[in-house]
């Protein structure tokens, strides 16, 4: 083990967030009900992706300026954990607006159709893809210097994509998910004051989890790639 | 474990996730809340499951970790 003062905040938090989640008081929202919960862990997926792809994206710089071939290897990892984050997120998410968008017998809910044209869900989709072709584009380029800069390249590009397809596009549509105003979660108007105390601990002990996960992966790139980086 | 089992794994775990994505729940009158739950405490179950769970994929992670810092070691 290694730093794990860290590890075990970590740990600590999330331990919290499962505990405090559960257990502590929610405002009482119509159709939300009981599910508001998921906002301690669904959202917190998104939140742990988003930093973990700006970290990503700070080393692919970093590689651009130095050609380390280190920073490539943590850009690499990062967007791994972020992706998977990511998609956790997505599933999460599909199973929660399973429950409180879409019911077919409740006729105040929208129908699957109306979700299949949600924008925020089509713009989330559309950054993943992007990302998936980050890794597709890395697998197909076997020289290791080339790899390297257009992964580099490209992972600038696939952030800068970030922005318009799950950050700006979403917000000028309509939409049934919320914050459609601000930032989800974020916005001091929408979140209950009783929530904030586990949401802003669980969003940091999730995303240190990624981080955690995120090292051991360089950390093993680095013993079986230590041949190429004393070269 | 190798990279087919990683992969079935991961198929699993999306199809069940679809599973539960399509599957429905009916719903109205006043805000439920799961207050019956927290009565007889067995929402109290529900944290040990999700609690176990949570320690079996740290105690993973921490067996992970020390066994790349072996690795690390040894590669010195």
């Amino acid at each position: 083990m290694r730093k794990s003062w860290w590890k075990i905040a970590c740990v600590i938090l999330l331990v919290y967030a499962v505990v405090g989640g559960l257990l502590l008081p929610v405002p009482a929202l119509r159709q939300l009900e009981e599910t508001i919960r998921n906002l301690y862990y669904h959202v917190c997926m998104w939140f742990a992706m988003m930093i973990l792809f700006t970290v990503s994206m700070v080393y692919s710089v970093r590689y651009l300026r130095t050609l380390d071939y280190r920073f490539d290897l943590y850009s690499r990892a990062f967007a791994v954990t972020g992706l998977v984050m990511g998609l956790l997120g997505y599933s999460t998410g599909a199973i929660w607006a399973s429950y409180t968008w879409a019911d077919p017998n409740n006729p105040a809910y929208a129908s699957f159709g109306t979700i299949a044209r949600e924008p925020k869900l089509i713009g989330a989709a559309i950054a993943i893809l992007i990302y998936f072709a980050y890794f597709v584009l890395r697998s197909s380029i076997t020289d290791m210097d080339k790899r390297a800069k257009v992964g580099a390249v490209y992972n600038i590009f696939a952030y800068a994509m970030l922005f318009p397809s799950i950050w700006i596009v979403p917000r000028l549509l309509p939409s049934l998910h919320p914050g459609q105003e601000g930032n989800p979660a974020l916005n001091f108007n929408d979140i209950d004051a009783r929530m904030r105390i586990v949401f802003y601990p669980a969003v940091i002990g999730w995303t240190l989890l990624g981080v955690w996960i995120s090292t051991l992966n360089i950390r093993i790139g680095m013993i079986t790639e230590k041949k190429w980086l004393h070269e | 474990m190798n990279k087919r089992t990683l992969r079935l794994i991961f198929t699993m775990a999306f199809s069940l996730c679809l599973l539960f994505a399509g599957a429905q729940d009916a719903r109205q009158g006043p805000v439920e809340m799961a207050d019956a739950m927290r009565q007889n405490g067995k929402i109290y179950v529900v944290v040990a499951v999700i609690l176990t769970i949570l320690a079996g994929i740290i105690l993973y992670l921490v067996r992970i970790d020390r066994k790349v810092s072996k690795l690390e070691k040894e590669s010195l």
